[in-house]
């Protein structure tokens, strides 16, 4: 490699105010229980989880409430000990601002443990397959905040060569403190997050990027990492520049490979995990302990003690926002997570999940003046992947999705720079991400009409085979019969001229029973005399009536 | 309105600001070409400012269109400035108003307005006025160091509006540099010869050339605030360079020497404040170069070999419509999109 790790660089990006003081002048912080914790059944990316447990039940600390067996997702556990009160839709931090199935849990605040909650796999955890089972166990998710579940990861990337593990400690979002303050106080348990991850997937180098305007952070995890003896792993420092915290950017600026746009960081030899999964990861091999609570930054100028909290999750970030001191303002904007990525938040009810790390109170909820696209082309400038947004946003508000497609729309990472630049103030990530979800329906629709076509192709197919077959039965029973009649000709005449005798002697036979019922007797012949006289005295007592019959009408 | 998704950032940066740091980088070569041409331009400012307002706002009024965000945005007041620095000192009225008519209602909002045009709007009115009046748009005057005399504000109305006999003042006038140079060439005059005439300079014109360093310096100032990108002016004065150096040395004797080139006519004005119009410019970064040097070729092939003494408006027009094939053909390489070979 002819470049040093971390000289390497990414197009565009934006230098953005930080804003990472005002939520560090507080040392981390341990949140107080909620009056109620709402747990979301699913907190991850993947499958989602069955309740385990009913309404009315009392449950302890580290118990699983939620899961399934499917391989794509995480359990979710209880915070603290306490009684399930509810499972039903709440609303929570989601894009579609749709109530979704919660368990609703009332702790009874004697944070009661259950004493093994990992036990089947944490004596064998020397064993690859019970550490992934293990973590898995553990509810442990991307804590960077793409919460896939960590141990599907971990599985796949175990099938490929790993050169490089890249520890994400990027953080390059603005206001966002909790990685930072999580390697402040606690770079050990990092490390031995670390150390798992070596052990799973054998990485010849590990590499830690942090952005260089965390200084105290990279000295504590320089200092940990020594102490830990960890092999072959240092931290490298990056410049800060958003969205170098991004998987593909990361990579690039750490190892100067580019991973393909239709590939994953794996086809490269390249594992990226956060600092929080590793310290999550930690935790669960270590202290038996499943992933129950997280660092939650609380900051923005809506706010008015910003600060880092230690929170269980389903703490609702009305409870936080309490604990930061309560609102500034009147009317705040609030966000989950950062100024350029984040949710927007419909209410303060909603619940603190894995995905969690900062519940920011902007100052004001104003759209400014948006004015048509004068081309400036300062997008292009700080586009991340080298996109053309000018012309993705033409596209998709023209609807020409194909173009979209054309113009590489699906690279696109929603960092948000574009937008952040534009001076005719367009929501142009809202156009890329309607343009997406409009392609991926076409795309499903597509999909189901070509299912039904192809299945009408089948059967059609299918009859007119059966039909074929049929019609082919009945010709190769001809032709046998003719191959028959061809090798035998003179048998055939016989056997033709035995048939037609049959049939002859059949109808004379048919003939003569019709001649002998035409000839069977009528009960009016051979009468006697007595008889006779009879039936001439009746035909002429019926000729007089009919007489007398027309002589009264 | 509230914002529905990400990001929520207020981007520093908005149209009407950018449209405002160009008429501020405007301010000092406008100041300069007072000093050496007289009030003209002002009158020609107000006109045409007054007509550029005033034809917008009946277009946005006949196209129901709020008139304060679109007549607040500066874009008809930077149009109009540009077109009255492009036209004679003292223009007439209606001249002034049929040039801004064009670019305002043809050259803007037939196409839909800000952001939808293909063609520079103060270019298509400077095409129109320039090919519909040859007599006015040659009437150009004399740098009042030159002359030794200029007319008063009040004059220049009443010139502008016709109110005074304008004949009076004939003798002020004379070919641009740029037209002595081309007439001259064509009477197969050597350069040094040509360069007799009292209206050069150090290098170019007498006041031209010191406009030029002005309109360079508001580039500048265009350049630090990022309202504008290095690629376009760069390539522009890149283009112009390339040529009339390849042709100055093959024969200098005959041919203007490259540095005449850069600071006479509109080439600076060009290079910063004209072909850098965003709407109408190629929107990738090599595709900028691209443009800019097609104007910069451009721009030398019509004064040396074209029919019209400066070539900036047709060069810009030109290269306008080359800006979707530039565009289409120069898109970067996307991230992950077949990257080149690692080592």
């Amino acid at each position: 490699m002819h470049h040093k790790p971390g000289s390497f660089h990414f197009h565009g990006g934006l230098h953005l105010p930080d804003h990472k003081a005002e939520s560090l002048v507080r040392p981390l912080q341990q949140a107080t229980l909620a009056k109620e914790l709402i747990l979301p059944l699913r907190q991850h990316i993947g499958e989602p989880n069955q309740p385990q447990v009913e309404v009315g039940e009392r449950v302890k600390k580290g118990q699983c409430l939620a899961q399934t067996v499917e391989f794509v997702s995480a359990p979710v556990h209880a915070p603290t000990s306490g009684t399930i009160t509810a499972i039903e839709p709440r609303l929570i931090a989601h894009p579609s601002g749709q109530p979704e199935i919660c368990i609703v849990l009332q702790p009874d605040g004697r944070d009661e443990a259950l004493p093994d909650p990992l036990a089947p796999w944490i004596d064998h955890r020397d064993d690859p397959q019970a550490l992934l089972k293990l973590i898995r166990a553990a509810g442990i998710v991307g804590l960077g905040g793409a919460v896939f579940p960590s141990a599907a990861k971990l599985s796949t990337a175990r099938k490929y060569k790993i050169d490089t593990l890249i520890i994400n400690g990027a953080e390059c979002e603005p206001y966002i403190t909790c990685d930072d303050i999580l390697m402040q106080t606690a770079p050990q348990r990092i490390c031995a997050g670390i150390a798992v991850l070596q052990k799973l997937t054998r990485p010849e180098q590990t590499l830690i990027g942090i952005e260089d305007n965390k200084p105290k952070a990279i000295a504590a995890m320089q200092q940990a990492i020594a102490e830990a003896d960890l092999e072959n792993t240092q931290v490298i420092t990056i410049p800060t520049l958003y969205p170098s915290g991004g998987e593909k950017q990361l990579t690039k600026l750490l190892t100067g490979i580019e991973v393909h746009s239709q590939q994953l960081a794996f086809d490269v030899g390249v594992l990226c995990q956060n600092v929080g999964t590793c310290a999550a990861i930690a935790d669960a091999v270590e202290q038996q302990q499943p992933l129950i609570s997280r660092i939650v930054t609380v900051t923005g100028p809506g706010i008015r003690e910003p600060g880092n909290w230690v929170t269980p999750l389903g703490t609702p970030i009305r409870h936080l926002i309490e604990l930061a001191g309560g609102y500034k303002v009147e009317r705040p904007k609030r966000i989950m997570g950062g100024p350029m990525m984040g949710l927007n938040l419909p209410s303060d009810e909603v619940p603190v999940v894995k995905a969690t790390n900062t519940v920011l109170l902007l100052d004001h909820d104003d759209q400014p003046e948006v004015s048509e696209c004068i081309r400036c082309g300062r997008c292009t400038d700080v586009c991340p992947v080298n996109l053309l947004p000018q012309q993705l946003y033409w596209h998709s508000r023209s609807r020409q999705f194909d173009r979209c497609e054309d113009y590489h729309l699906f690279d696109c990472i929603e960092c948000g720079c574009c937008s952040a630049v534009c001076p005719s103030h367009l929501p142009l990530v809202q156009y890329y991400r309607f343009a997406k979800g409009e392609i991926r329906e076409q795309k499903i629709k597509t999909y189901k009409s070509d299912r039904a076509r192809k299945r009408h192709e089948f059967r059609q197919a299918r009859l007119e085979r059966l039909k074929q077959q049929a019609e082919e039965k009945r010709r190769q029973k001809r032709e046998a019969l003719a191959r028959k009649q061809q090798k035998d000709p003179k048998k055939a005449t016989a056997g033709k001229a035995a048939a037609s005798d049959a049939v002859q002697a059949a109808l004379e036979r048919v003939k003569a029973r019709k001649q002998a019922q035409q000839t069977t007797p009528k009960n009016t012949d051979n009468l006697t005399p007595e008889q006779q006289r009879q039936i001439e005295d009746a035909e002429a007592r019926r000729k007089r009536i009919k007489q007398n019959g027309e002589h009264t009408s | 309105m509230s914002i529905v998704s990400s990001p929520y950032v207020t981007p520093s940066a908005s149209t009407n600001r950018l449209m405002l740091n160009v008429i501020i980088a405007l301010i000092p070569g406008s100041i300069a070409y007072i000093w050496f041409f007289g009030v003209g331009l002002i009158v020609n400012l107000v006109f045409s400012i007054g007509f550029a307002l005033l034809f917008e706002a009946i277009v946005l009024k006949l196209r129901k269109r709020p008139l304060k965000p679109y007549l607040g945005d500066y874009s008809a007041v930077v149009t109009a400035w540009l077109f009255a620095l492009c036209i004679p000192q003292h223009s007439p009225w209606w001249l002034i108003a049929v040039g801004i008519g064009f670019a305002i209602i043809a050259g803007k909002h037939l196409y839909g307005g800000l952001g939808f045009n293909p063609f520079n709007p103060a270019m298509v009115g400077y095409v129109v006025v320039l090919i519909s009046f040859p007599q006015e748009m040659t009437r150009w005057f004399l740098p009042l160091q030159v002359s030794g005399e200029g007319l008063n504000l009040i004059d220049a109305f009443r010139y502008a509006l016709g109110w005074v006999d304008i004949s009076q003042w004939d003798a002020l006038t004379s070919a641009t540099p740029l037209d002595q140079y081309r007439s001259g060439l064509g009477q197969n005059l050597m350069i040094s010869e040509i360069r007799q005439s009292p209206v050069f300079g150090d290098f170019a014109g007498v006041g031209w050339e010191w406009i030029a360093n002005l309109w360079f310096v508001g580039g500048l100032y265009l350049l630090a605030t990022r309202t504008i990108s290095w690629h376009i002016p760069f390539a522009v004065i890149g283009g112009m360079l390339l040529m009339s150096f390849i042709f100055y040395i093959a024969d200098p004797d005959a041919v203007a020497s490259p540095g005449f080139h850069l600071f006479s006519g509109g080439l600076m004005l060009g290079a910063f404040f004209i072909a850098t119009d965003p709407v109408t410019a190629s929107t990738t970064p090599r595709g900028r170069f691209v443009y800019g040097l097609l104007i910069g070729v451009l721009i030398y092939v019509i004064r040396s070999w074209g029919g019209f003494p400066d070539g900036v408006a047709f060069a810009v027009i030109l290269a306008n419509m080359c800006v979707p094939l530039i565009d289409y053909y120069t898109q970067p390489r996307v991230f992950g999109v077949d990257p080149p070979d690692e080592h």
